[in-house]
Parts: structure tokens; sequence; C-alpha cells
């Protein structure tokens, strides 16, 4: 095990904890504004697929099924080549958040999808009833109820985009993998393998797993309500 | 347009297409193995994390519980970083194998180990949701049968859990074919490393002598097609199992 134990990686590790931090921060940037651009893209689609419109319908379906059945890596590098080569180069953090954003938009589709489908008709025959257009009915009537189905499953897609921010090593990124990766095989920096990755399984583990743990607890309790109001 | 014929030619040179033709099959088989494998740990994962709760069992609950959590909350790509670096290859594949360099071969295995590694975690929280739907009724019944604890699982809860995750798992094989990708990061081996690698040196294929952006629309597009009529060929199955699912319930 090169160096879990020695003294002199951690304190390479330490002096520069920079690069980690910077890391850190760009994959937090990255998936922020990943996740914006996923909730927006899932809530059209989703909307899109709930409408009863086929033309619109279809074009949801599409969306979802392309996307969900390719590799997020192939997206990222066919963005980023395609824009490469035909001159218009794109930052490499840009590049995450479009394929990121993208390709969780078509799971968040599915999450909204199914969270609208789950509200009984009957609320949007009253809210139709009532004189609610679709956009006031949507706002006010189905999607404040919707909430708390998607929330768990949302939640876990959004763990998803953050560990799929790894993607952009691919095309020479500056997430925090990527920064690990080139600490560790740098000329000057290079050998303290076990701290680094440590550290930087650590960052990653202090993000994802306090939302994890919520979602599930969440889905639990969903769960026990459930079951409590079934009897 | 030049451009997008030359690259089309491309996909008439045998040689490319045989090419990413093994890359096809290597992203196959590594996923089927990763997802049998980790199976199979999984299902003690999930065994241990569920029913080692009291006593002195209590360590392995902890134990797996904290293997699954670690792993389902780092990226793959951490951990295919890592067992590069660390894990150990056996002697038997320090040799050329399936066409690959000894060096490719070693990678393929210390790479794959990391697939499933992560994929365990992931398969393990699927068999525990399956574990949880089989009623505890079951565990007393097999008790007053006469079953010890090993039967009990071996031939009464197993198999009513994995009957009812089929449909999950199937979708978590949809994820590998896709997480195995991540391959390419380390070593030129499946589908997704193979077509990067024609891609860089596309100029000599489409006979302009230079890379344009229709040979990374031909040669993505072609890894995209692949991909996705496989995942949607799994994924088509998943939702006719859980469609005849609901027609019976």
């Amino acid at each position: 095990m090169s160096g879990i134990f020695s003294a002199s990686a951690w304190n390479k590790v330490w002096m520069y904890k920079g690069t980690f931090i910077l890391g850190f921060w760009n994959t937090i940037q990255t998936s922020i504004l990943g996740i914006l651009l996923a909730l927006i893209l899932g809530l059209i689609f989703g909307l899109m697929a709930t409408s009863g419109n086929k033309i619109l319908k279809a074009v949801a379906r599409v969306y979802v099924e392309v996307i969900q059945n390719t590799p997020v890596l192939l997206q990222c590098c066919f963005l980023y080549y395609a824009m490469a080569f035909s001159g218009h180069s794109m930052g490499i953090l840009l590049t995450g958040v479009i394929t990121l954003g993208v390709y969780t938009g078509a799971y968040m589709a599915e999450v909204f999808r199914a969270g609208i489908e789950a509200i009984p008709k009957g609320q949007s025959e009253a809210a139709a009833s009532q004189g609610f257009n679709y956009f006031e009915k949507m706002r006010f009537i189905i999607l404040p109820q919707t909430i708390k189905i998607i929330l768990p499953p949302a939640v876990n897609q959004v763990v998803n985009l953050m560990k799929n921010t790894s993607c952009l090593y691919i095309i020479g990124g500056a997430d925090l993998i990527s920064l690990t990766y080139s600490f560790v095989t740098g000329a000057n920096t290079g050998g303290a393998y076990a701290p680094a990755y440590i550290v930087s399984g650590l960052l990653f583990f202090v993000m994802c797993f306090p939302l994890s743990k919520f979602a599930g607890s969440w889905e639990n309790y969903l769960k026990k309500k459930e079951q409590r109001t079934n009897i | 347009m030049d451009n997008l014929i030359s690259s089309l030619s491309m996909l008439e040179n045998g040689k490319v297409l045989l090419y990413v033709g093994k890359g096809v099959l290597f992203t196959i088989i590594i996923s089927v193995i990763a997802v049998l494998v980790s199976i199979i740990f999984g299902s003690v994962l999930a065994v241990l994390r569920n029913y080692c709760t009291k006593g002195i069992s209590k360590v392995f609950g902890t134990i797996a519980t904290v293997y699954i959590e670690v792993f389902r909350n780092t990226p793959l790509l951490l951990w295919i970083f890592i067992c590069v670096v660390f894990c150990p290859a056996p002697e038997i594949f320090n040799q050329k194998l399936f066409t690959l360099t000894s060096v490719e071969t070693k990678l393929l295995w210390k790479a794959a180990v990391a697939l499933i590694l992560f994929e365990s975690s992931i398969i393990a929280e699927i068999i525990r949701g399956g574990l949880n739907s089989v009623l505890l009724g079951q565990f007393e019944a097999a008790k007053s049968q006469g079953f010890n604890m090993f039967q009990t699982f071996i031939y009464i809860i197993l198999p009513q859990a994995f009957r009812n995750v089929v449909p999950t798992l199937l979708g978590q094989v949809i994820s590998t074919i896709k997480d195995s990708s991540y391959l390419a990061n380390v070593a030129v081996i499946e589908l997704m490393a193979r077509v990067k690698q024609v891609l860089s040196a596309a100029g000599q294929y489409n006979g302009t002598n230079s890379i344009h952006s229709s040979d990374v629309f031909v040669l993505f597009g072609l890894a995209a097609l692949i991909y996705f009529v496989i995942d949607f060929a799994l994924s088509i199955v998943v939702r006719s199992i859980n469609n005849k699912k609901k027609a019976t319930a």
C-alpha cells in the first residue's frame, strides 16, 4: 500500500490541498448548474409526457429513451469533440453542465412523469371545474402535491449526477476525480496514491451520503404512511 | 458534405468494424460477468445488512452497511483508479489473452474488479428491497418445517426475493453496460475506448488526413446506436415483465 501510513505522503496531500479544494469546488459548481438544467428539462419533458398530446408525448419518449440508453461518458465525448472539431471549442465545465444536465434531465423527466401520474385524476378535473387553466392547474394544484412523492427519486438522481461529474476526466476534466488523478500522477506531486484517493473519496462521500440518507429515510417515511392509511 | 461521405467510408473499412465489434463483445462480456458476480456478492451483503442486527453478528451487518454506503456514495471512476493501483493481478492475467496485450489484460482484470465492487453495492440494495418484500411468516414457516438458517435462505427466502426484483436487476444490467464505458478512462478494451481510439486516428481511415466533426458524428453515432440497441432491447424486456406483473397482481 503505497503510503497509506506514510507521513510524507499525507504531508504532500496537505501541501497541495488547494488542488483538492479546487476540484471539490468545480464538482459542486458543475453539479449545481447541472441540477438546475436537469430540473428544468425534467419538468418540461415530464409535463410533455403527461400532456395527453400524442406528438409531445412521442418527443418526450424519444428524449428519455435515447438519453437513458446511452452512456453519459459517450454523450460527454460526443458534445465535446463535435464542438472542438467544428471549431467552437467549449469549456470543460460548460460541457459538463450541459452533458450532466441533459443526461439527468431524462431521468428527472421520468421522475416528474411518475409523480404527476400518481396524483388522482379527480384533482385535475376539480381544478378544471374551478376554471383553472393548464398552467394554473399545474402550478397551484398538481405540482405542489407531487413534491413529496418525487423528492426521494429526484435526490437520488442528484447524487448520481454528482458522481457522474467524474465523466469529465475523459475530456481532460477539472473535477475532483480528474484533479486527484493528475495530482497522484504529476511529476512533482506524484506517488501519494492512498492518501489522495482517501481524501477524494471522503469528499465525495461527504457530499453524497447526507443526500442519499435523506432520500432513503423520506422514502421509508412515505411507505410507512401509506401502510397506515391502507389499514 | 464531402467530409460526411469520407467519414461514412470509415464504416466500410473492415478493420475498423472488426476493431469496434470486438469492443462490443468486450462490453457485453464484461457487463454480464460483472452483474453475475455482483449478484452473488450483493446477495451476501444484502442478507448481512438486513438480518445481522443482533449480538455478535452485528459486526458483519455493520461492515456490510458501511461497504454499501461507501461504494454507493463515491464514483465508479475513483474505484477504477484505486484498483488500477492497488488491486493485485493474479499471474494468469500476466499474458496475452483475447487479442489484448499483457498490460491490457491486467488492466482489464483490475478494472473489472472495480466494476464488480461498485455494482455489488447497488445490487445489494436492490436485493435488499426484494428481501424486505418477503413476508416474515415465511421465516416462521421454514423454521417450523425444520429448515436451518442457511437452508431457509437458499430454498425459501432468496428465491422469492429474486423473483420480486428480476425487472430491477435487468435494469441494473443496462446501467452496468453504460457504466462499463468508464473503463475507457484506463484502457482501450471495450466499445467506448475503441471508438475514441478510432477517432484519434480517423485521419488515416477517412482518407482526408484530418479529423472533422463529421467523423465525431459518425463514430460516436455508431457507438451510441450500438449502446442504444442493446439497452433499449433490455428495457423492453423489463417493461414487458413489469406489465405482466401488473396484470397478474
